[in-house]
């Protein structure tokens, strides 16, 4: 085989097999506008629902850290569901594999692109939050909000691209995703709703109170990052 | 087509699919027992057998999808014993799913299958053009065609890949009268210019047309080789 020809067969990089996803997800959800129709009205209503059930302006605004995040987790489930259902609809997952894709690049790409749908995401419930439940927010505040935003968002992409991954080719994943993901992200739903807390100054909890919770959330990402990029495609393979 | 350039290095003058009691297990069964099969370049080889028989198996092993136990097996001169994955990026199957996504363009299917293997665009508009695919549909979400036209778009897809070994499991289901046509049309194309194809296929009479040669495969072993 020659020069030319070998460098071609080897395929593209990790790098670039994960941009090439990423942006291929993100075309998707253009298309199909289902972050905008369906997924955010969703965690809207999650919210508005929290509104009716507590009642209470005081307990609203006591609680709405933690109700951001709750919103935040439910609409995950249906993001990664929806990210593998495009990818499994058509056999196109297997097609990947087949053709020598480097599993790893599949796993950023698709981590990266749910990481870009998560931050819109966050970005409204944190704003609903502050219109709705009345959470304030100070300059000191922003920028640990901000910080606990994205590492957080990193962490759930991550991990709810593993085990979407996991559970793609799985009989009734559908039940199944909730069942293996939710027990796994209650760590960032904690660290993240205590660093949210301080960011809002809830109960009097001061902005530097937040840090060490961001920490965790970021040991979270890093471990999920790296162990899902490594064990995505023998996962697939099996 | 430019499905393939080969040169004149002698890796061209090797087989492309060389099996010598290859033995596949699946899980504890043993889908492939001992099957052994040359095929050479620019054949389109058509795989006949009953269920269960281990067509698909022998696909999967050419296309470095299942590992070979015991025997011997190169497939474009990559052994599959050591470096199955390597041979990936230079194989195309296709099952009863075509890999499309249904959101996206026909273009932008076939631009997002030839960019796993850094295809330019030229050869990604080439292989929509080849497929019949170009002006109005090539910008017509893969959700809306019919069955036939997702199945060439598929086909474009291995086209912009450069696929040298077209790997094909009963590629005729669900396709009319004319979308088989079509199929086949484009088969012999890729093999004219220089493609291999193997083709699993239970429609003896469409495919036999198709094919320079057939294999039976019963009970996971090559057992009776034909020409056509």
């Amino acid at each position: 085989m020659s020069n030319a020809s070998q460098q071609r067969f080897t395929g593209t990089t990790v790098i670039g097999t994960a941009r090439l996803i990423a942006a291929k997800d993100l075309r998707v959800e253009l298309r199909s506008r289902v972050l905008l129709n369906q997924v955010l009205p969703f965690a809207l209503i999650v919210m508005v629902m929290f509104a009716f059930a507590l009642d209470s302006d005081a307990v609203l605004e006591r609680v709405a850290p933690g109700l951001v995040w709750l919103a935040a987790m439910f609409s995950t489930l249906i993001m990664v569901s929806r990210s593998f259902a495009v990818e499994t609809a058509d056999g196109a997952l297997d097609q990947l594999r087949s053709a020598g894709v480097p599993a790893m690049g599949i796993f950023i790409g698709k981590m990266m692109a749910l990481m870009a749908q998560l931050v819109v995401l966050v970005t409204l419930l944190i704003l609903t939050a502050v219109v709705l439940y009345r959470a304030e927010l100070s300059w000191a505040g922003s920028v640990l909000l901000v910080t606990t935003g994205l590492t957080a968002t990193c962490g759930l992409a991550a991990v709810g691209t593993l085990y979407g991954g996991l559970a793609a080719g799985a009989k009734g994943r559908e039940t199944l995703l909730p069942l293996l993901l939710l027990p796994v992200v209650a760590p960032v739903l904690i660290g993240a709703t205590r660093a949210t807390e301080s960011a809002f100054g809830t109960r009097g909890v001061s902005t530097g109170q937040g840090w060490p919770w961001l920490g965790l959330l970021a040991v979270f990402a890093v471990l999920f990052s790296v162990s899902g990029a490594v064990a995505f495609g023998p996962l697939l393979d099996d | 087509m430019s499905t393939v350039s080969h040169g004149h290095d002698p890796a061209s003058l090797e087989p492309v699919v060389d099996l010598c009691d290859a033995v596949a297990v699946l899980g504890s069964f043993p889908a492939l027992a001992g099957a052994t099969m040359t095929v050479q370049r620019g054949e389109i080889v058509l795989l006949s057998g009953p269920n269960g028989a281990g067509k698909t198996t022998l696909l999967r092993l050419c296309a470095g999808l299942v590992a070979l136990e015991r025997g011997r097996g190169r497939v474009l001169g990559v052994d599959l014993a050591n470096d199955r994955e390597l041979v990936r990026h230079r194989v195309g199957m296709i099952g009863h799913s075509n890999g499309l996504y249904g959101d996206l363009t026909v273009t932008e299917n076939v631009r997002f299958w030839g960019r796993t293997v850094g295809a330019s665009e030229s050869e990604i508009g080439l292989a929509v053009s080849r497929m019949g695919l170009d002006g109005r549909l090539a910008h017509l979400p893969v959700s809306r065609l019919s069955a036939g036209q997702r199945r060439r778009t598929a086909l474009a897809g291995l086209v912009a890949r450069r696929a040298e070994l077209w790997l094909l499991d009963e590629p005729h289901a669900g396709l009319d009268a004319g979308g088989r046509d079509e199929l086949d049309s484009v088969l012999k194309m890729a093999a004219t210019a220089g493609a291999t194809v193997i083709v699993a296929s239970h429609e003896l009479e469409r495919a036999g047309k198709l094919a320079t040669r057939q294999v039976e495969v019963i009970a996971g072993q090559v057992r009776k080789v034909a020409g056509l």
